[in-house]
């Protein structure tokens, strides 16, 4: 650890894995999805993404749990549920 | 080769004889002429620093610690309300542990609105995280400002120093002064090469964000950083010492050989004390040079020998009801196993002159002290009780 809080390797802070504060998780039930994207659009993080196969998740190496996915799904399709560590 | 040297003048030469690369500085009674001799000999072409004027203390702190991040040797002074402005600022330059070195001419702090010498506004910081040297003299005050950029920028420490000054008595007045020549002190201070530094070709980030699982490992390495100072005053006094014939150590011991009293005190006024001292057989001066990191083991063994030492000092840590000095001498007897009786002697607050008298009437009550008599644990030196 160098003294000084000095960080030497510009752009690190993206290995900083920052879903560790979360205490909710999204849980996407893709029967209920109607692929409206809501939750893409509305996550202040950009960690919602769409896969291949057309099923949303989050990333949760990033998701801080803040629960705005789940707030504006239409079909109450995204449940958050307590992280148990 | 020895001059005439107004306190201040002794600091602005050692800052040119250090090549200091930036001065930021504001200026304030009774530090304005350090800075104002500086800006001359920029003006004059005498010192090739770059000298920012700033609009307050807390900006002259902030440019030093943009200045000294990117490699420059930097140099900066204050007092009192000026000291207290740059408070949050002194951490950042501690915590980023750049070898910033200032010089403070030591005044009282307001209100009342006071811009004489005590020693209130550099205890208040004694917890920032900056070494505080003391000096007694005007040569102590070149010589110290020439080591302090040795101890700060090893590469072991890398620590901000304080160089402490009374202001007026030491600032204003003239002593002669050896001012070493620059072949000297150029082969005593090398430049400044840091291992890191910003620089755009590399860019990196420094005194980043410090989560919890971060921060407290910080804390520790500045703590063992100044455990690791006390141990690089001591070598770079002594070849400071070898190279131009003065060595200052961590403290002075004064007569302390046979003495049953011993008064210990921090700045000039140990020079007042020196002269009192020696109408005595029993009596022995212990002036503290370096105050932080706090140099524990030889103060114990300074005191170990007396039955009572008496704290002269020029601050009151309001609430303890007694000097902040005279608390950590306590500390250090306790923490030793020492039964040294401690009193605590308030004086000189706000420019209250310290007269022989009221060092003999120290020791008078350090003497009853130690026959057993009950006497009060802190005593207000040349107090006028009458306008209470």
């Amino acid at each position: 650890m160098k003294p000084g809080a000095v960080i030497t390797e510009p752009g690190s802070t993206v290995r900083n894995k920052t879903g560790g504060w979360r205490v909710f998780r999204p849980v996407f039930n893709m029967e209920r999805c109607i692929d409206c994207g809501n939750c893409w659009i509305y996550c202040p993080e950009a960690c919602v993404s769409k896969s291949e196969e057309g099923e949303y998740s989050a990333d949760l190496e990033y998701c801080k749990g803040c629960g705005i996915c789940a707030n504006e799904c239409p079909t109450e399709a995204i449940e958050m549920q307590l992280e148990e560590k | 080769m020895k001059e005439m040297l107004h306190g201040s003048k002794a600091v602005a030469k050692a800052v040119k004889l250090c090549d200091v690369d930036v001065v930021a500085a504001y200026p304030i009674t009774p530090q304005t002429p350090i800075v104002e001799y500086i800006a001359q000999m920029v003006a004059d072409g005498e010192l090739g620093a770059e000298y920012i004027m700033v609009e307050s203390e807390h900006s002259a702190m902030s440019a030093c610690i943009g200045a000294s991040a990117t490699g420059a040797r930097t140099f900066t002074a204050t007092s009192s309300q000026g000291l207290a402005y740059m408070h949050e600022v002194l951490w950042i330059a501690s915590g980023m542990r750049l070898p910033i070195v200032m010089v403070n001419a030591n005044r009282a702090l307001s209100a009342p609105i006071n811009i004489w010498n005590d020693q209130s506004d550099s205890i208040s910081e004694r917890d920032s995280g900056w070494v505080q040297i003391y000096v007694e003299t005007n040569q102590e005050a070149l010589d110290s400002v020439i080591q302090a950029y040795r101890i700060a920028e090893d590469k072991e420490v890398l620590l901000p120093v304080m160089v402490c000054m009374d202001g007026f008595v030491l600032t204003h007045t003239m002593e002669p002064v050896d001012v070493p020549s620059q072949e000297k002190v150029n082969e005593f201070l090398p430049p400044f090469e840091p291992e890191v530094k910003l620089d755009p070709e590399q860019p990196m980030t420094m005194g980043a964000l410090g989560e919890p699982q971060w921060y407290m490992e910080f804390r520790k390495q500045q703590d063992e950083a100044m455990g690791r100072a006390l141990s690089r005053v001591k070598d770079v006094d002594e070849e400071f010492g070898r190279i131009f014939g003065r060595s200052y150590g961590v403290l002075e011991e004064y007569n302390t050989a046979n003495a049953e009293v011993v008064l210990l005190t921090i700045g000039s006024l140990a020079g007042t004390i020196k002269d009192v001292v020696d109408s005595y057989e029993d009596v022995g001066l212990v002036r503290l040079r370096l105050f932080r990191p706090l140099p524990e083991e030889d103060i114990a063994k300074a005191l170990e020998g007396a039955s009572v030492v008496g704290v002269l000092e020029k601050d009151i840590a309001l609430g303890l009801r007694e000097g902040a000095l005279c608390t950590e001498v306590k500390k250090v007897c306790y923490d030793h196993g020492l039964s040294t009786k401690v009193l605590s002697f308030v004086c000189g607050l706000g420019g209250r002159d310290v007269r022989m008298e009221d060092v003999e009437k120290a020791i008078e009550v350090c003497r009853r002290a130690a026959k057993g008599e009950k006497v009060s644990r802190t005593t207000w030196l040349g107090l006028r009780e009458a306008v209470l």
